[in-house]
């Protein structure tokens, strides 16, 4: 388990440093256009991204929860729904028995939140706690705390900042440029050849940023949800119930009103009504049937079951690090 | 000089067996830490079964009273189990089997009384029987995970020099056996 996480975080970290990558470029970008000094514009994105981050990493899970709308459950409002996250506690490990939420949605999903694993929340649609009997419930329950013990939440805070950071940076940029013609540059026109075709890499690079920045970001999180699949058949010894669970979560249609682009990859599945039936460069999640049909596909419920279960229904590709395929 | 470089290498030699034994042993204790934790969970939650089991034995009465047999047997088996808390592992397996197994006989004289199914005590009861069923099997697999990674590292190499020099030993299974789960559960109806 502890090589998995390990191997799990170098590949994300490269991933993150791409990203990292991107927002140091836009600051170049910015600052030599409207700062003349490279600096000062690797400085404001570095104090935005900062000040993103310290906010998401101490304020992140509450902001989330509101945003949500969901409120806390004890044992006494719901035991069985209390119980099963209790149940998964012990199954995984977990030092501390994370949070129980409630959302009032019709929509079936469920997410996770919390920096650390000591700091951790469950949160469940009431659609999702209506339609689901208690095998599946704890299917879903699992695969969140395999979210937290995998660490996943943390990663994706990270991350979901950093896209947040690449994407406001990237939009006052191109709006500032295109009122005021291309920023201070402009004042002298000595070298206008260069300067030009320099102005429209920086363009290019400030209108694409975001999307490269959002195509990292979903990559990162449809390797997680993989995993976070084989923790919760590893907990529960069960995979039919996460996998008749996503059955149901995928047959219905309603979107969570509370879920945006950025907050996306937290939940379970796809939090928008429109699903990808195919596993695109473009979606969070790996498409539900795809999810069921490796949990299906299992002969016994470790880690190297499911590695197996993938390889045969995908043509005998790899999903989990090497240490785990024995 | 040459007399320089060749103890500076002896003491970089001893300086970094040292790191790697330490660390090796501090591996060794916080995984053994780990496996009494992990069995401290399974005592929470078969302490979490002896507690429930008065309550529920109550409620089925209620209304089933001529299934005297069946009420003494989980008790009697309760008291046993609780009374061989303290006793090694596969005794205490046995124990909690023949519990588990009187316990789930009772649920199955529970289905004949279909006042007693829609009775909310008795539902409430029931999905905390539930819960402790799977919370103990769920602690079990836990804690015999752990045992399995401990004992790995105990007789592995390189790590079972370290092991055998101070006394790390594999720890045993927790396996609750069922001798009747076999057989159908024996249901009298007179």
């Amino acid at each position: 388990m502890w090589d998995q996480i390990k191997s799990n975080r170098m590949r994300s970290a490269v991933l993150v440093m791409f990203m990292c990558l991107l927002l140091l470029g836009l600051g170049y970008v910015i600052g030599l256009f409207f700062l003349d000094s490279i600096i000062g514009g690797l400085a404001i994105a570095a104090v935005i991204w900062a000040v993103m981050s310290l906010v998401a990493f101490f304020q992140g899970d509450n902001i989330l929860l509101s945003i949500a709308g969901a409120r806390k459950v004890s044992k006494s409002d719901d035991p069985q729904l209390y119980n099963i996250v209790e149940e998964m506690t012990i199954a995984s490990g977990l030092p501390k028995m994370p949070d129980v939420y409630i959302v009032n949605d019709k929509a079936l999903n469920a997410f996770a939140t919390g920096r650390n694993p000591e700091k951790a929340a469950v949160t469940v649609t009431s659609g999702l706690r209506a339609a689901l009997n208690r095998d599946e419930l704890q299917g879903v329950v699992a695969h969140e705390i395999g979210h937290i013990k995998n660490r996943d939440v943390l990663l994706m805070t990270i991350t979901s900042v950093m896209l947040g950071a690449i994407v406001i940076i990237s939009w006052y940029a191109t709006r500032v440029m295109f009122l005021t013609g291309g920023g201070r540059s402009n004042n002298n026109r000595n070298s206008a050849g260069p300067q030009a075709i320099l102005m429209i890499i920086g363009l290019v690079l400030m209108i694409l940023a975001p999307l490269f920045a959002q195509l990292i970001y979903f990559a990162i999180s449809r390797k997680r949800e993989y995993l976070a699949d084989a923790s919760a058949a590893l907990y529960t010894r069960y995979p039919e119930g996460l996998a008749s669970a996503l059955e149901k979560l995928g047959s219905s249609v309603t979107p969570v009103k509370a879920a945006n682009k950025a907050t996306a990859p937290m939940y379970i599945i796809n939090p928008f009504a429109k699903r990808n039936a195919i596993n695109s460069w473009m979606s969070t999640h790996p498409p539900i049937a795809d999810r069921a049909r490796i949990l299906r596909s299992m002969s016994g419920s470790s880690l190297a079951d499911y590695e197996n279960a993938y390889g045969r229904t995908h043509d005998g590709k790899h999903i989990l690090p090497k240490s785990e395929r024995v | 000089m040459a007399g320089w470089i060749i103890a500076l290498v002896v003491v970089g030699v001893i300086v970094l067996l040292g790191i790697i034994f330490f660390s090796m042993y501090n591996g060794l204790v916080g995984l053994r830490n780990q496996v009494k934790n992990a069995w401290a969970q399974i005592d929470v939650q078969l302490k979490r079964r002896y507690d429930l089991i008065p309550n529920l034995v109550e409620t089925v009465k209620g209304y089933a009273k001529h299934e005297r047999e069946v009420f003494e047997n989980v008790t009697k088996a309760r008291n046993l189990a609780q009374a061989g808390a303290s006793s090694d592992t596969a005794t205490r397996g046995q124990l909690e089997g023949n519990l588990g197994s009187a316990l789930s006989r009772l649920l199955v004289v529970a289905e004949a009384y279909p006042d007693l199914k829609a009775n909310k005590n008795f539902l409430a009861l029931q999905e905390e029987l539930t819960s402790t069923e799977n919370r103990i099997s769920f602690s079990r697999q836990f804690y015999n995970d752990t045992v399995l990674r401990y004992n790995n590292k105990t007789q592995m190499f390189p790590s079972v020099l370290i092991a055998g020099m101070t006394g790390f030993k594999a720890e045993t299974f927790f396996e609750i056996t069922v001798p009747e789960e076999k057989l159908a559960p024996k249901v009298s109806f007179n």
